[in-house]
């Protein structure tokens, strides 16, 4: 029995399985497809179960119940009867290709020195052949936001594909946002003190203080002649007509309606926040003013022994059933490796309150939505990237999340990892014996 | 100011009066002094539980001489009238650093040091026996006038710095005396604890589990060193053994380490008294099953500011409670039956020891248990009950003199009588002038309300009920008064003075404020009357304690059920494969009967029909529940023990429980190749550590390879080995070491008693113990491992000391070397994806398991993590994504798996009848996603429901709003508050290596 599983999965995956650095980035779309048959997800809440979904040039010109598709004007069908059809997920304020290894410093690209750093861009250090990129898409990850970390205000993110050969070909909305760190009411103690636990900050209200008069400078330069030149300065300017989006890190309750009114002091358009631990407790003045909450890592432990024992499995479906626009990043210990876990996370939040589709939404429509490029991609409707995949089953679920095809761009790329390598390599190896 | 000069160099020049009397005398003619001091008509407090009423006191020489109703006064008698008054002995605090200065604290370098700074004495700088309070003893007449003025007489004072700190120094606090009168006795008990010194950097030990089996180790070196005569000097060893029969005083410091203390004591056959913390009323049956006894702090911990509620949110259930519960700590001990003094070691200010001490008695500390903590239990405890803590004929006479029963408040301390020296706390001859007067200066008349204490005295003066800013000091039957005649915003003062007298009017003479002289009267209209304190003296209203006692606690611990799953989805993790529409009965606490239709009997019947239940999970790879995880001080910690520090009120551990998650082994860290001895345990909730720890539990060790054990990743690069090289060789050392240890202990076992009496035994060492187990296959080694290489040398080491590895844990490339571990015979437990947080991971890949698992390898899948260990289920599903196993053996690798690699598979582990009822009632199939545990069973025993859950977050939210607002009402009474602390707790993994206590 376990030899015969040896071969059917040499068999499978015949040919010489040569351990290379990286996948290819796949060519164009060449000819139309239409992937007729699986339940599809449309990425907006619905979903049609014998749908349809067809593609040409790497934009979707067909979505529809299955019966209703003109197979015959497609060049290729993919018959998907039982299985499942996704818009590509995306992952949010994620670090991927800016860290190979966490432990080896020399890979690390993730923080610049300095505190004021909208300048800073991550795109440029986005490393389109990583390793740990190119295992996000064999779970449905084909698009990421790439945003550096630390600091007060750590710089500008860029939102990429995750077929490519270079940044600049990975790209699908540059510049997209500036990130920044609110400050925290507590600080920690000092360890090597013998302090433990927190303390309030008292310099909660001059660390904001900086922030503010940075964002007021740069409104003044601005207006100015802006002679001579200050480029952290002209790199913020956008958060204040909208054309960047500010991220904000920010969970605590306090913190967060400090934000908000904040932001609308200084004519922040588009603030969004990241963490959010308590923000089921504002749901409703994030609701009405339209402030999206991208809840970090439900797989993560309750912050304090006396915090719900599921607080953090709950929290997304606190805040959608308020109405609050809510996604999910990965952000935290080991967070590159762990982002192809996103939609295990999506689907944690399911179990826990909220509906099957709109978990699905929550990583596809709704964060697309988040980084404002739902024009063009995360939901499977006519006009948009053909960024999808075909999954043996439901891809929030791990033992049903089998991507046996996925498309970024119409463009049909490899699954094939570092690790399904590996991993082919040795089933052969013990194959042979 | 001048006056305190004077008085402090009357106190120099007094000392001589009290030298000794066969001291040289060149300061003036002899001086000896013979006369009693008679105390009269006071009411004795002799004992606890003896009291005479209207009794004489007669003391000389700093002893009593003669106590009780019908005491012939002798003629060379002063006598000190007590009418009304009584008479307590002074307390005694056994644990204090009175006079001993805090060593220097040194910085730990760049570099760690592993070897001793001390040169002839024992290998590990934090073992000092050998130091002596006595060395560095200076009497400190300011600290002992804190002491003096709570009520203390003698204090028993070390050098508060190691784990094992020498012998202390019991001392009177005699501050007219010289230290000839002041020590009553050097060496008077030794000292110890779990504290590493402050004033050396050695590296071991670097946690809790260390220091426990470092002083084990002590223990056995000094009987080999006194037995075996050791070829070199040890004094360290010396001192230790010389001073075996002292009491000794241990600082636990909390509960669970007065239980850690108490077990080593019983391991050698010794008697601990043990400091506490003040919380062991949460778990004071076990404290008082140790049979020891104990020395308590009356320090109780202050009602937090909670105006804000957003800093409140941060505080726990478990601090909030601890505020409102800690004052019953005594009465909870003493209705336990525990033997306990009080020490006021934890106060910074020792005033507020008085105030404690009548909030126990509030709380429902009988009087009399609390006079005998504070005096004869101390007394005994140090040895000398025969002479301190009463007032019979012969013992010190240390005693308080107060205004009335001590434990009421409102009564007063008015002298401390050490050594037959007196110290006036408050003048108890002082003339009561509180009350309103009218007072008549020339000519102008106002009216005078003094109030305050007699101590302290306030005045108030109105004139045509105009008030009128003013300051009254009154000392030594000396009032004066200074008030701004011109009214508010005056500068100028009128300066009054006055000597009380017999009558009640005050006359005297004084300033007014053009520096003309002028007499004065204030006549009493209206005597002060003291104000009915008792007003809020109602019994506090104390919450129960839950166990554990914090958020989550049970009100009542859970019992054994009988209970029938009706009609489930039974995933068996046995051959019997996954069974539908199947009943489970439970019964005293085993899986009773599989079956369709079974009968309920008297058993609780849940319907299960559309649920999975399945054996709990196993988790091979587990940090939580453990106070310490790593010993990383020396790079083998065989010695070392999790079960020594396993922490049952780890909210993890109900956490875990949530995921269905019913038995793990916490396992050492991966700080050092050879790391300690694992802990099996079963999460049981609210239970000890004891109770956790599993029966019989097999015996296991870490092992670690890889980056860690080279500390490829810290900033040290002294410790052997920095490479893979060397690990080999340090496995390679330590297993020949230990085998020829095993040899000698064999050799000598063999021989007859006779010749065993000729023949230096071999030194017992616990590291070597713990190795030569591994040896003789009697402990089984669970090793870290990353990289093909450093698996498939381990795996010859062993092979060559003829023995087997029994699991790799993590063991990321191990589907490079498969073959070879099926070969040898060793599990694999690992992550299911984990992979690229460090460079030996680059390689690591999620179809590990899966691959393993197909050459004939046992798999599991473990956490590592505290986040993790509570989704094993959905870890374990990911091996059907990756590797593409069946979702029945992918199931076992969380289930029946682990429990073989912890060889507790006969046990727990699978659904059959016989073993553990250790069950998970899934809302799902337990490996979806989608999956909820309902419930989570150990032994019978349902520790977590996931509907109980909701309630008691929502009671305990309760409480919390309850608890605030009796702060908040603490603090608009006037209570001291105290700033909101906000505790974080550190999730402990493979590397963490922080020293916690």
């Amino acid at each position: 029995m376990l030899k015969f599983k040896y071969i059917i999965a040499s068999l499978l995956f015949a040919g010489a399985w040569m351990v290379q650095a990286q996948q290819t980035p796949a060519p164009s779309q060449d000819g139309s497809i239409l992937i007729t048959g699986a339940t599809t997800h449309i990425g907006n809440g619905q979903v049609i179960e014998n749908g349809a979904v067809g593609f040409e040039n790497g934009k979707i010109t067909f979505i529809g119940e299955a019966s209703s598709a003109d197979s015959a004007s497609f060049d290729q069908v993919i018959q998907a009867d039982g299985k499942h059809v996704y818009p590509g997920f995306i992952t949010l304020n994620s670090t991927l290709g800016l860290v190979e290894i966490d432990a080896v410093r020399a890979t690390n690209d993730i923080e610049e020195i300095g505190n004021i750093l909208p300048h800073i861009r991550a795109i440029i250090a986005y490393n389109a052949e990583s390793k740990i990129v190119e295992s996000m898409r064999p779970n449905g990850i084909l698009t990421a936001q790439i945003t550096p970390r630390e600091g007060r205000i750590s710089g500008t993110s860029s939102v990429v594909q995750l077929d490519a050969w270079n940044w600049e070909d990975a790209a699908i909305k540059t510049d997209d946002a500036i990130h920044m760190n609110w400050p925290n009411s507590f600080t920690r103690g000092r360890w090597w003190l013998g302090e433990t636990g927190l303390k309030p900050n008292d310099k909660y209200q001059e660390q904001l203080e900086e922030v503010s008069s940075f964002l007021k400078e740069a409104k003044a330069y601005q207006a100015g002649d802006q002679e001579p030149r200050n480029l952290a300065m002209e790199a913020i300017l956008g958060v204040f007509d909208g054309s960047k989006k500010l991220y904000v890190n920010v969970n605590g309750q306090k913190e967060i309606l400090d934000m908000i009114h904040f932001m609308e002091n200084h004519g922040v358009a588009s603030p969004v926040i990241v963490g959010g631990n308590q923000a089921d407790a504002v749901a409703d003045v994030l609701a009405e003013k339209n402030i999206p909450v991208i809840v970090t890592r439900p797989h993560s432990l309750p912050s304090t022994e006396d915090t719900h024992v599921k607080k953090p499995f709950m929290l997304a479906s606190q805040l959608v059933s308020k109405g609050v626009l809510t996604g999910i990043d990965v952000s935290g210990r080991m967070e590159r490796m762990n982002t192809r876990n996103l939609p295990f996370y999506a689907g944690t939040v399911a179990a826990y309150g909220v509906d099957k589709e709109k978990a699905v939404q929550m990583i596809t429509g709704d964060a697309a939505k988040i980084l404002g490029i739902d024009s063009f991609i995360g939901t499977l409707e006519e006009g948009k990237d053909a960024t999808l995949f075909i999954s043996e089953g439901d891809a929030l679920d791990m033992r049903t999340n089998q991507v046996s095809k996925a498309f970024i761009q119409g463009r049909d790329i490899s699954l094939e990892t570092h690790q399904t390598e590996l991993w082919k390599r040795y089933s052969e190896k013990y194959a042979r014996d | 100011m001048k006056l305190k000069f004077f008085l402090l160099a009357w106190l120099c020049f007094g000392l001589s009066l009290h030298s000794q009397e066969y001291f040289p005398k060149n300061d003036g003619i002899s001086n000896e002094r013979n006369s009693h001091t008679a105390f009269t008509g006071a009411t004795i407090h002799v004992s606890p539980n003896e009291v005479l009423e209207n009794a004489t006191l007669l003391i000389k020489n700093g002893k009593v001489v003669a106590v009780g109703s019908n005491i012939a006064i002798p003629e060379n008698s002063v006598q000190i009238n007590l009418e009304g008054k009584h008479i307590y002995p002074s307390f005694i605090d056994l644990y204090s650093d009175f006079g001993v200065a805090e060593p220097k604290r040194v910085g730990r370098g760049n570099n760690p040091q592993y070897d001793a700074s001390r040169e002839g004495y024992y290998w590990n700088d934090h073992i000092m026996p050998d130091q002596k309070a006595l060395k560095d003893f200076a009497y400190d007449s300011k600290a002992a006038a804190d002491y003096l003025k709570a009520g203390f007489g003698v204090l028993n004072t070390h050098k508060a710095d190691g784990v094992m700190r020498g012998t202390s120094l019991l001392v009177a606090l005699n501050n007219q005396g010289d230290n000839n009168d002041r020590i009553i006795r050097q060496d008077a008990a030794q000292h110890m604890s779990f504290s590493r010194s402050i004033a050396s950097a050695q590296s071991y030990p670097s946690s809790l589990m260390g220091t426990m089996a470092l002083i084990r180790q002590v223990y056995h070196d000094a009987k080999w060193y006194k037995n075996e005569g050791a070829e070199q000097t040890d004094l360290a060893l010396e001192a230790f053994n010389a001073n075996r029969n002292l009491p000794v005083i241990f600082e636990a410091g909390n509960k669970q380490n007065a239980l850690r203390a108490d077990k080593i004591a019983d391991e050698f056959g010794v008697k601990y008294i043990l400091k506490g913390g003040g919380d062991e009323f949460e778990n004071a049956d076990a404290i008082a099953a140790t049979n020891a006894s104990f020395i308590i702090p009356l320090d109780f911990p202050a009602a937090y500011d909670v105006s804000d509620p957003y800093q409140t949110s941060r505080i726990s259930l478990a601090d909030m409670r601890m505020w409102n519960q800690a004052p019953q700590n005594p009465a909870v001990l003493a209705s336990k039956g525990v033997e306990f003094s009080f020490t006021a070691a934890d106060l910074k200010k020792k005033n507020e020891f008085l105030p404690n001490l009548r909030k126990a008695v509030t709380y429902g500390l009988d009087k009399e248990q609390a006079l005998a903590a504070l005096t004869s239990i101390p007394a005994q405890q140090i040895g000398m009950g025969s002479s301190l803590g009463m007032l019979k004929s012969g013992y010190h006479a240390n005693f308080l003199v107060t205004s009335g029963d001590l434990f009421e408040e409102g009564s007063t301390i008015f002298e401390n009588w050490v050594q037959g020296e007196r110290y006036t706390i408050t003048d108890m001859n002082i003339k009561d002038i509180r009350g309103d007067y009218k007072l008549n200066v020339a000519g102008n008349s106002y009216d005078l309300k003094i109030s305050g204490e007699l101590s302290k005295l306030k005045s108030e003066i109105t004139k045509d009920s105009a008030k009128i800013a003013s300051k009254i000091d009154y000392k030594n039957n000396w009032v004066n008064l200074f008030y701004t005649p011109g009214g508010e915003g005056d500068t100028e003062f009128v300066r009054l003075n006055a000597q009380t007298g017999k009558d009640n009017t005050l006359k005297g003479s004084g300033v007014l404020t053009d520096g003309s002289a002028v007499n004065w009267t204030a006549t009493l209209e209206k005597a002060f009357e003291p104000k009915d304190k008792k007003e809020d003296s109602k019994t506090p209203e104390v919450l129960p304690v839950s166990y554990p006692n914090m958020a989550y606690g049970f009100a009542q611990k859970p019992k054994q059920e009988e209970v029938l799953f009706k009609n489930a989805t039974v995933w068996t993790s046995e051959e019997a494969g996954i069974l539908e529409n199947t009943d489970v009965l439970v019964r005293n606490g085993k899986i009773a009967a599989i079956g369709k239709d079974l009968s309920a009997g008297n058993a609780t019947v849940i319907d299960a029909t559309g649920k999975h239940l399945t054996a709990g999970i196993i988790d091979e790879h587990s940090h939580i529940a453990a106070a310490s995880i790593n010993e990383g001080g020396h790079n083998s910690s065989a010695e070392v023990q999790i079960e020594d520090v396993v922490d049952p009120e780890d909210i993890d551990i109900y956490r875990n429980l949530s995921g269905g998650v019913t038995t793990i082994q916490i396992l050492h860290g991966s700080a050092n190749p050879i790391g300690g001895r694992s802990a099996l345990i079963k999460l049981k909730w609210g239970e000890d550590a004891n109770e956790m720890i599993l029966d019989n539990s097999p015996k296991f060790i870490k092992f670690a390879l890889g980056e860690n054990v080279k500390q490829s990743n810290w900033g040290s690069t002294v410790r052997f080995p920095q490479t893979r090289m060397g690990v080999e060789q340090v496995f390679t050392d330590y297993f020949q070491r230990a085998k020829e240890y095993d040899e000698q202990w064999k050799a000598y076992n063999a021989l007859s008693k006779r010749q065993k009496e000729r023949t230096t035994a071999p030194r017992y060492d616990q590291e070597m113990e713990t190795i030569a187990e591994i040896l003789n296959g009697e402990r089984f080694i669970s090793c870290h491992s990353y990289v093909q290489s450093e698996i498939n040398m381990l795996m010859k080491v062993a092979e060559k000391f003829d023995f087997r590895i029994n699991t790799f844990t993590h063991i990321l490339e191990g589907y490079k070397v498969a073959d070879k571990m099926a070969e040898h015979g060793v599990g694999g437990s690992t992550f299911s994806d984990w992979w690229a947080y460090k460079f030996e991971v680059n390689d690591a890949i999620p179809y590990n398991a899966a691959i393993m698992h197909n050459q004939g390898v046992t798999v599991a899948i473990n956490s590592d993590d505290a986040e993790m260990s509570r989704r094993l289920n959905q870890e374990a599903a990911k091996t059907v994504k990756y590797g593409g196993m069946s979702e029945e053996e992918a199931w076992k690798f969380v289930t029946i798996n682990p429990a073989k690699l912890l060889h507790i598979d006969d046990r727990t582990g699978s659904i059959k009848e016989g073993k553990d009822a250790d069950l998970v009632l899934w809302s799902d199939h337990p490996m979806s996603v989608y999956a909820v545990a309902e419930k989570t069973m150990i032994e019978g025993v349902t520790y977590y429901d996931y509907e109980q859950m909701q309630e008691m977050h929502e009671v305990n939210q309760q409480e919390r709003n309850k608890l605030i607002n009796m702060m908040l009402s603490a603090k608009n009474n006037g209570m001291k508050t105290k700033a909101p602390e906000m505790k974080e707790k550190i999730h402990l993994h493979c590397d963490s290596e922080i020293y916690q206590k």
